[in-house]
């Protein structure tokens, strides 16, 4: 048996027997996350860490007499162990529920369903994965990380409903450097294929070549500006922070309030989704319950949905769509428009084209403004040409701004944002994002 | 170290029948407790526990350290990971970065805890919601008041790391994080207050944390400044001496001091994630880093710091060291394979987040020592001028350059007075250029904490800590919304 088919059973088993150890009228649901995962770090075109990581745990939401506890703990995989700890963590969810007041927007547990699917994947083994990944590389100066391994999501609960997703995925995450100058790639799926990777990296290192030229520094002020699809998802990445949650906008802390008031608006050329065909997600939330295939959040400029969990839906007494607790995007699309690649640097004309963008906040959250930083190769271009490579800049720009009025194209092709977090364990998800160009963007020192 | 009935966990034993196999081998064990209780509007709104123990196995092969983790702490799951870690490294050490020895795990034998006034058993889940409810209730002060939270992250980790050749260390820590904030809204203005910046106030401390007037006083106190910036004045653009509280000094340090001296970026490990640094081998001993007012320890000894601990995850013991002395950068963030590689000394700061996680350079506590000044003369000081708390936004470049920070709230300085409060204040600088306008540290200091600091491939949230006097800086490029 493989990781997935082991981890099945053991997640059969002991929510079995958490289900068969409630007592009447109580109610549980069941996530779990298992993992089983080969971490490389590189420096320098070397193996600076190599960690295997296995882990397994469990959520319990135990629901009783209106009152919600969840807990969490780790799993061994032995039955004999886990079976102590599947006890052990019911009777503290027990006792939490008599301690605890009443849930106001309790969400109860039903039956939303089931589901299973297993995602075959084709990994390099553990004796092949450094030279397959090293040997390309040599002749330059690489950091990054490799993470490949079966990574798996479950739920289940106590009135029947039953989810599984199984992968077999990895990334490589990694920069080239040539001194300061450096690119940024990153390959992922869950096929390897030697010769795409090797492809990949002698496309950055082709891109490396191109920023051997002398860098140009830059006054504040404000520049006609493309944004590669890979800077562009580091804006969509805000969209995870107080930006489409309903709860967020209910609260006042939401960073599009005044678009959801409408003081403020954006281009027409600007629409995003949830697009769960993209095949970066499962569309099961933590509930068990499935996300819509694909859900509007703003088209063509006009608000469509927020992302609403049904604990909001409760509260504020709206319908909800299927968004988990936290109401941030799991598989965020900015859809194409109509500008096509080869257009680019002519329509830019003169102005910057920027590939990455680093380290973003919120600097005001109620005009939509973020600051951050320049990162990667970024170029200064004139007359449709590129000169050559920029010194990092900090930008604080509105999405108001940047994604309203000054919004002149979007392309025709957009590119795939894999998730790369890693902090506690392996996330599913990712972004499919175009390139944009505005006018206008504000570099402030 | 076992909240499980009936189940055994001996570490020895299997650490004693894996030995043989290799030149060196180590087994850390982590188990956190973490509670999260939370009141939205004085209804509870989350009530979480979780608790996840686990095993790192690192062995020392052909010069390079190898690491494997497993949530199975069975004798056969710790063999399998152990068997995983020896398989890893003897293919890895064809491409090591790096030629290591046993110097860098010293058999280092040892305990820690936590300094507590009162257990965290001393308190109920009850008590707590009950306070938390009471806080709430005390922020609404208006019906302009839009939102109220109050939140706890209570965090109980216990640490067992021991090795073949002889390592012996046991630490418990004991921490916990209070966050309340309000929310007000009138006119299409929102505002939102926190008690000294998200999640900021953490601490190793106990039960004492949870002083009812204590914190209830905290509450109405941010609930009045909330709306008090909602009829404030947007922050000034212009270039003015600014004061700087320690609730965001922590900040400040953080990104523009913490970060730059981790010899692992200087090393180059974190450029493909959170970047390099402007700092270079050759600085140390050489850089003004700041003015002459400027003193920073690395202090794992702070009592009550959230950075506290006795050892690093290397078994290095943990001293207090000064990173900049006078502004002159002296000594940086590095563990003993950093120390190796870079051939500079540098303190007990390689850490882990968990047992899932290989130990990487980290800060502990990086505190600023007082000065000499009141804080009524540094105010007195001022023509024009901001004082400025409490971080809500934080940006720095992959160099640890160029900074732009924001704030909750600010109050203006004029003639040597506290005046206006003004709203949405932010400031932006360079990092070198900033320290060495420093004109002014004062003799109290106050301890906050950083309690996800993200960093590390694969990444790594972790507990770090700063305690800070208030500082004076002078020509510092301020602006609001």
């Amino acid at each position: 048996m493989n990781f997935a088919e082991i981890t099945k059973e053991n997640f059969n088993q002991i929510s079995n027997f958490i289900i068969e150890s409630l007592h009447s009228g109580e109610q549980a649901n069941i996530n779990l996350h298992a993992e089983n995962t080969t971490f490389i770090r590189f420096n320098n075109s070397k193996v600076r860490q190599n960690t295997h990581i296995t882990q397994k745990s469990l959520t319990l939401l135990l629901q009783k007499a209106g009152r919600s506890a969840s807990v969490s703990f780790s799993i061994s995989g032995n039955w004999i162990e886990d079976k102590i700890r599947a006890q052990y963590w019911l009777d503290q969810a027990r006792s939490e529920c008599e301690i605890l007041p009443l849930d106001p927007f309790q969400v109860a547990i039903q039956n939303q369903g089931s589901s299973d699917s297993n995602l075959k994947g084709h990994l390099l083994n553990d004796s092949e994965v450094f030279e397959s990944l090293i040997q390309p590389a040599l002749g330059s100066d690489m950091a990054g990380l490799y993470c490949g391994g079966p990574l798996i999501a479950a739920n289940r609960n106590s009135l029947g409903q039953s989810h599984w997703f199984s992968t077999e995925s990895f990334f490589m995450d990694y920069s080239l450097y040539d001194g300061q100058r450096a690119v940024k790639g990153v390959y992922a799926g869950t096929q390897w294929h030697q010769e795409d990777y090797v492809n990949k990296i002698s496309t950055s290192k082709i891109q490396l070549s191109l920023l051997n030229r002398p860098k140009i520094t830059l006054e504040p002020g404000k520049y006609r500006t493309y944004l590669a699809p890979a800077a562009v998802a580091e804006i969509a990445h805000m969209f995870s922070w107080d930006f489409l949650s309903y709860n967020s906008f209910k609260k006042g802390t939401s960073a599009l309030m005044k678009f959801g008031n409408n003081e403020k608006s954006f281009s027409p050329l600007f629409s995003v989704r949830e697009n769960f065909q993209l095949g970066l997600n499962h569309r099961f939330n933590s509930m068990g319950e499935l996300a819509p295939e694909t859900l509007e959040l703003i088209t063509d400029g006009q608000l469509k949905n927020f992302l609403v969990s049904s604990r909001s839906a409760k509260e504020y007494s709206i319908p909800g769509n299927a968004a988990d607790n936290h109401e941030a995007p799991r598989s965020l699309e900015i859809t194409a428009g109509n500008l096509p690649e080869s257009e680019i640097l002519k329509k830019l004309e003169t102005g910057l084209y920027l590939s990455n963008l680093h380290y973003l906040n919120w600097s005001d959250r109620m005009s939509a403004r973020i600051t951050g930083m320049t990162r990667y190769a970024c170029f200064w271009v004139e007359k449709g040409e590129i000169i050559g490579p920029i010194s990092d800049m900090r930008f604080d720009e509105s999405l108001y701004d940047c994604l309203g009025e000054n919004l002149l194209a979007v392309t025709d092709f957009q590119e795939i944002d894999p998730q790369v977090s890693t902090y506690d364990s392996r996330i599913l998800g990712g972004k499919k994002t175009p390139g944009i160009m505005i006018k206008d963007f504000k570099l402030t020192l | 170290m076992n909240i499980y009935p009936n189940m055994q966990l001996n570490l020895r034993k299997t650490l004693a029948n894996l030995s043989p196999q290799v030149d060196w081998t180590q087994i850390r064990y982590v188990s956190e407790k973490t509670t999260w209780r939370m009141v939205r509007d004085e209804k509870s709104e989350r009530n979480s526990l979780s608790f996840d123990q686990g095993v790192m196995v690192e062995v020392l092969i052909e010069g390079h350290f190898g690491y494997a983790g497993t949530s199975d702490l069975t004798e056969e799951g710790i063999k399998s990971a152990f068997d995983k870690a020896c398989f890893l490294a003897k293919h890895a050490s064809n491409y090591k970065a790096h030629n290591f020895t046993e110097l860098q795990r010293p058999p280092a034998v040892g305990t820690y805890n936590s300094h507590l006034e009162i257990g965290l058993d001393k308190i109920s889940a009850q008590e707590i919601i009950d306070i938390f409810i009471e806080a709430t209730r005390a922020m609404k002060l208006s019906e302009k008041i839009v939102s109220r939270s109050a939140t706890t992250m209570i965090s109980e980790i216990e640490q067992l790391t021991i090795s073949s050749s002889g390592a012996d260390i046991h630490q418990n820590f004991s921490i916990v994080n209070t966050d309340f904030s309000v929310t007000a809204h009138q006119n299409g203005e929102t505002q939102t207050r926190t008690d000294s910046g998200g999640l900021a106030r953490c601490l190793q401390i106990g039960a004492e944390a949870f002083d009812r007037e204590t914190l209830l006083q905290r509450a109405r106190k941010i609930a009045e400044e909330a709306l008090e910036l909602l009829a404030a004045e947007n922050c000034p653009k212009d270039t003015l001496d600014i004061l700087i509280a320690p609730d965001q000094m922590t900040l400040q340090v953080h990104e523009s001091i913490g970060h730059p001296l981790e010899y692992d970026r200087i090393l180059g490990d974190e450029r493909n994630y959170a970047g390099w640094s402007f700092v270079q081998p050759q600085d140390f001993g050489n850089l003004q880093y700041g003015s002459p007012l400027l003193n920073v320890t690395f202090d794992p000894t702070t009592p009550n710091g959230l950075g506290s601990y006795a050892f690093d995850d290397s078994g290095h013991q943990a001293a207090k060291e000064f990173l900049i002395k006078d502004g002159v950068l002296l000594r940086g963030l590095g563990g003993l394979e950093s120390q190796a590689r870079l051939n500079l000394s540098g303190v007990a700061s390689s850490r882990s987040s968990s047992w899932n996680r290989a130990p990487i350079d980290r800060m502990a506590n990086i505190n600023i020592e007082p000065g000499i000044d009141k804080i009524e003369d540094m105010i007195k000081s001022v023509q024009r001028g901001l004082f400025i708390m409490s971080n809500k936004s934080w940006s720095i470049d992959d160099y640890r350059n160029k900074f732009q920070f924001g704030c909750e709230y600010a109050k203006l300085i004029e003639n040597g007075e506290l005046t206006k409060t003004v709203k949405n204040p932010n400031y932006r600088g360079t990092t070198v250029q900033f320290w060495n306008s420093l004109k002014s540290v004062s003799d109290t200091r106050e301890s906050f904490g950083a309690a996800f600091c993200g960093k590390g491939e694969p990444n790594q949230g972790i507990r770090v800590g700063h305690k800070t006097p208030y500082c004076l800086f002078s020509n510092i490029e301020v602006f609001g919304a």
